[in-house]
């Protein structure tokens, strides 16, 4: 043992390692007689008081945010509704328990129990929803054999109402009940089995805005399971309310005007990127998804030749033919391949190698310069320009005005179109570009693939001067105690690839496109405002073996071509940007146009431009 | 290459202990999350996700038995000052889960940081006590350096907010420094601070933290709010009597009354399945653990190994008296996992990583002469 004044050995720690054994030893002492105590002596006590179980916690689901448009009107709510559910473990026997409450509510006991099973298993002390949403009737019903339903209770839950069925519907979306996959997967940890989830639109893109805080509740039940007392209560604190940057009005007008019709029709302000309407036709109800819709009623629209689901503003892609020419425009000014004053003798077609291509206007234009070839719409002026410039330099501009990539929109689904490159093709086909496929591409047709949002996200980029907005839906997030959550932004994607002098020049053909006798767009114009716009006419080329199913009335349908219009007012200082496609509606002009015009009459006449009034 | 004396010197006494444990703990969240379909399913399999985190922590352990602990002496700054980085990184860019910032996201997986620290205080403790023990015990003026090595990491936690975790490395960092014994009038002055420090401390504590305390005083006051979990705890751990409800037939678990039931009070699950016998065979078996880490301190020829070793076995001890005391309602509630079988990857792997450095110092005790 080493005494000396600073030095210890290992004997010293070993006594200090002693010291704290002991100590050690009898923490855990203390700790077994606590068990002992609580478990021995107290044990049975607990135990009764564990058999009895007559306290639980029950969770409060939150009320989801509601939606509203730029306005503030409200146009999605919730609604309150009843709901069935069972406490397995309190039912003792659910399966006796579920049959008779199937037999008294004249429904399939199967699908009933399929729920318990599937959710927690017939041990659980957690209620299973089986009904949502039950009508007054089913209540009293079940109310008045209570006795006979042990475990059975009726809750009121709330339910989501669009306030206007299919208006909007697919900007909204629709909700569906969370399935055991998402829930496995986590990405939904504030979620249970039985809650309902945004599956399509804003309500899925903003779906962690919706869903609150979950509250709680303490309550006493009896011996069948059934509630007696509430003792403690926190309440749910509701989600966060959303605030479109949908018109409602101007979507209600566009969605007239589609009416009977099978396309899409959308309005944006070209300063911001906010999406003003947004209407696809047809569109579906997506009350049906909450209510519970029938397997026939899902497969009937899913299987509709005219795809209700889909978001033909966003999903859809279309050969955007004339339309396209304002970038074929662009790429010739810029690369320096024609000027102004650059003109091309249209005599109705133009021979190419051993073919021929011809114009729209059998006759022929005449002498045409770029502004002239734009109004009219002259596709030898453009066979020509786009030969000048070689399919891989007009791909390179169509890159950067924001085709064939998605624009970013914040919903689901979004298709990206096709820009052809004689790369792709090579890689695609195995067989080189030729010459000839320049000329289609120049002029919409061939392999090029956009959908509206991306011509709109043009036309809108062209009205205020170059800069491309990621089109928004959404503008503002609010608490329900009305506070601020989030402010989409506009957010700059980039500018066009065009010089001020040139974007100018493409402006005036567009003018002259509605504002011109000669030009394709008159039918557009408006009296007082200077409405600029492009019209498109795409040639449909299906494939005999699809045509052959088909009824002959449909075959022409399908035969005709898709119109497009895409345009924006007033000229000088522009407040809206439309783009409207209609499927085989034929001539742009004709059926494009109108509908095109009317959106931007309501839209500026409600906002009082002047020179509308009469 | 490998000395065969460290073959014949490992401790299979210590990893058949830590393996046992570990494996109670991957059935015994089975149990908690099959009985409560949230937890199973909001959060995957969450056995599954422990038995993978145990695969690994397995690993961690082997890692840290492989080179000679004596490198943790030289290398308990840059760990150190690694770990305190950590802790800062989690205040700034730290994930936020139910109110405090204590993870760190990895991509696939996340991290506490501050479950590092309690590693790292111990290694940077033992090197600067190794190097001046004596028998009159540390001054104050010796003292101030392991101060404010404590106070640092006890700060950051306590920013977060982790109550329970910044306790833990105080009494970890207190049980080292008594160990290696302070002087007398520097221990009692030391010991007024802290006093004087807690009663001032209450002011700070939030809402909810005095309310635990309260309420952990007086639990009847309160049934229904804030005491609910504490009687949840007591009811699930007493109704388990001597022989339990058996595996997976517990009922508190089942109806989800007790908090963190897969984490914090895996205990009571535990003992309401398993009775006071199981409850009883788990304790004994965390005193064999914490005896055998003594053990390896007294048979350490050099003061690092053995300072190192107490102060590991300190942090396993502490961490399992306070969980227990906790489930068996003796103290009142904070979020201390028990080591090895509560939920939850970070304690795992670093209490592996600790008893890991317990066999690596058990194994070299031949290496050294007296």
């Amino acid at each position: 043992m080493g005494s000396y004044l600073h030095t210890v050995d290992s004997d010293w720690y070993r006594q200090r390692v002693s010291g704290v054994l002991i100590c050690i030893l009898a923490a855990f002492l203390i700790l077994l007689v606590r068990l002992y105590y609580l478990q021995i002596i107290e044990g049975p006590e607990f135990r009764r008081r564990s058999q009895n179980n007559c306290v639980r916690l029950r969770s409060i689901p939150p009320p989801r945010g509601l939606i509203f448009d730029r306005n503030g009107v409200l146009v999605v709510e919730n609604r309150p509704c009843f709901n069935i559910s069972i406490v397995p473990r309190d039912a003792k026997d659910p399966k006796v328990v579920v049959h008779k409450l199937a037999e008294l509510l004249d429904i399939s006991h199967e699908t009933l129990f399929a729920r318990i099973d599937e959710v927690v298993g017939i041990r659980s002390f957690k209620p299973v929803l089986l009904r949502r949403d039950v009508s007054r009737d089913v209540v009293a019903i079940t109310e008045a054999h209570k006795l006979d339903l042990p475990g059975i209770m009726i809750s009121v839950g709330s339910t989501r109402h669009y306030l206007n069925g299919k208006q909007a519907s697919h900007v909204l979306g629709y909700l569906g009940e969370i399935s055991g996959e998402e829930l496995k997967k986590g990405s939904f940890p504030d979620n249970r089995s039985g809650d309902f989830i945004g599956k399509f639109g804003v309500e899925k893109a903003y779906e962690p805005f919706f869903f609150g805080k979950r509250g709680e509740q303490q309550i006493e039940v009896n011996a069948l399971g059934q509630l007696s007392r509430i003792l403690r209560t926190e309440e749910a604190i509701p989600g966060n309310n959303i605030h479109l940057t949908l018109d409602i009005e101007l979507q209600r007008k566009a969605e007239a005007l589609l009416s009977g019709k099978v396309g899409t029709a959308l309005a944006m302000d070209p300063s911001n990127g906010h999406i003003l309407a947004m209407a696809s036709s047809p569109a579906f109800d997506p009350n049906a998804f909450v209510e519970g819709m029938t397997y026939e009623s899902w497969n009937d629209l899913a299987s509709n030749e005219f795809r209700p689901m889909e978001n033909k503003a966003i999903q859809g892609q279309y050969p955007p033919a004339s339309t396209y020419k304002i970038v074929t425009a662009m790429a010739g000014l810029e690369e320096g391949v024609i000027t102004e004053d650059f003109k091309v003798f249209c005599p109705g077609y133009l021979r190419y190698g051993n073919r021929t291509f011809r114009c729209w206007k059998r006759g022929g234009h005449g002498f045409m310069n770029i502004i002239d070839g734009l109004a009219q719409s002259c596709d030898v002026f453009f066979y020509q320009l786009g030969d000048k410039l070689g399919v891989d330099r007009l791909a390179r501009y169509a890159k950067l005005c924001g085709l064939g990539l998605p624009t970013g929109v914040n919903l689901d689904k979004e298709a990206k179109g096709l820009v052809p490159t004689s790369g792709w093709k090579l890689g695609r086909m195995g067989v080189p570009w030729q010459g000839g496929e320049t000329l289609s591409v120049a002029i919409g047709q061939s392999f090029d693939l956009v959908t509206p949002i991306q011509m709109l996200s043009l036309i809108s980029a062209v009205a205020n001067g170059g800069t491309r907005f990621k089109p928004l839906v959404v503008s503002r997030i609010e608490s329900s105690g009305g506070s601020l959550v989030k402010k989409e932004e506009p957010v700059p994607m980039g500018r066009l690839p065009a010089s001020k002098k040139t974007l100018q020049m493409i402006k005036r053909g567009l003018i002259d496109v509605v504002n011109k006798r000669t030009g394709t767009g008159w039918i557009a114009r408006i009296p007082g405002i200077a409405v600029a716009g492009k019209t498109g006419t795409a040639q449909v080329v299906r494939m005999q073996e699809d045509n052959k199913e088909k009824s002959e009335e449909s075959i022409l349908l399908h035969h005709r071509d898709h119109a497009w219009f895409i345009a924006f007012a007033p000229s000088e200082e522009p407040k809206v940007a439309v783009a409207v496609l209609i499927e085989h509606g034929g001539h742009g002009s004709t059926a494009a146009g109108p509908i095109a015009r009317e959106m931007i009459k309501t839209y500026l006449g409600n906002y009082g431009i002047e020179g509308l009034r009469n | 290459m490998i000395d065969r004396r460290l073959i014949e010197h490992f401790d299979w006494v210590l990893l058949s202990l830590t393996l046992v444990l570990g494996g109670i703990g991957i059935l015994t969240i089975y149990s908690a999350a099959n009985a409560n379909v949230d937890i199973a399913g909001a959060k995957g399999l969450v056995h599954l996700k422990q038995s993978y985190w145990f695969a690994i922590g397995t690993g961690v352990m082997i890692l840290m038995a492989l080179f000679s602990y004596r490198w943790l002496n030289r290398l308990a700054l840059p760990i150190y000052v690694f770990s305190i980085g950590l802790l800062v990184a989690v205040l700034f860019v730290g994930k936020e889960v139910s109110g405090s910032q204590r993870w760190l996201d990895l991509g696939p997986v996340s991290f506490q940081p501050s479950e590092l620290v309690k590693v790292s205080i111990v290694i940077i403790l033992a090197r600067y006590f190794s190097r001046g023990a004596s028998e009159e015990g540390f001054s104050l003026i010796e003292l101030w350096k392991p101060l404010i090595w404590t106070l640092i990491p006890f700060a950051l936690i306590v920013k977060q907010p982790d109550l329970g975790t910044s306790l833990i490395v105080l009494l970890i960092a207190g049980s080292v420094c008594m160990f290696v014994k302070i002087e007398r009038r520097t221990l009692i002055g030391l010991t007024g601070v802290v006093i004087a420090g807690s009663a001032g401390a209450w002011f700070f504590l939030k809402g909810y933290q005095k309310q635990r305390i309260l309420t952990f005083l007086d639990p009847q006051g309160d049934p229904l709010g804030a005491g609910y979990h504490i009687i949840q705890s007591k009811i699930a751990v007493g109704s388990g009597l001597l022989f339990g409800k058996g595996f997976l037939k517990g009922t508190q678990n089942a109806l989800s009354f007790l908090p963190e039931q897969h984490t914090d009070f895996i205990f009571s699950v535990l003992a309401e399945e398993w009775g006071f016998l199981g409850a009883a065979a788990i304790i004994l078996l965390y005193v064999l653990v914490v005896i055998w880490g003594l053990a390896i301190a007294a048979r350490s020829k050099e003061p690092f190994g053995t300072i190192l070793a107490v102060g590991l076995t300190s942090m396993i001890f502490w961490q399992t008296f306070i969980n227990l005391a906790m489930a068996l309602a003796l103290l009142p509630v904070v979020g201390v996992p028990l080591p090895l079988i509560s939920y939850g990857g970070s304690s795992m792997l670093v209490s592996m990583g600790a008893i890991g450095i317990l066999l690596n110092i058990s194994m070299r005790r031949f290496l050294f002469k007296e």
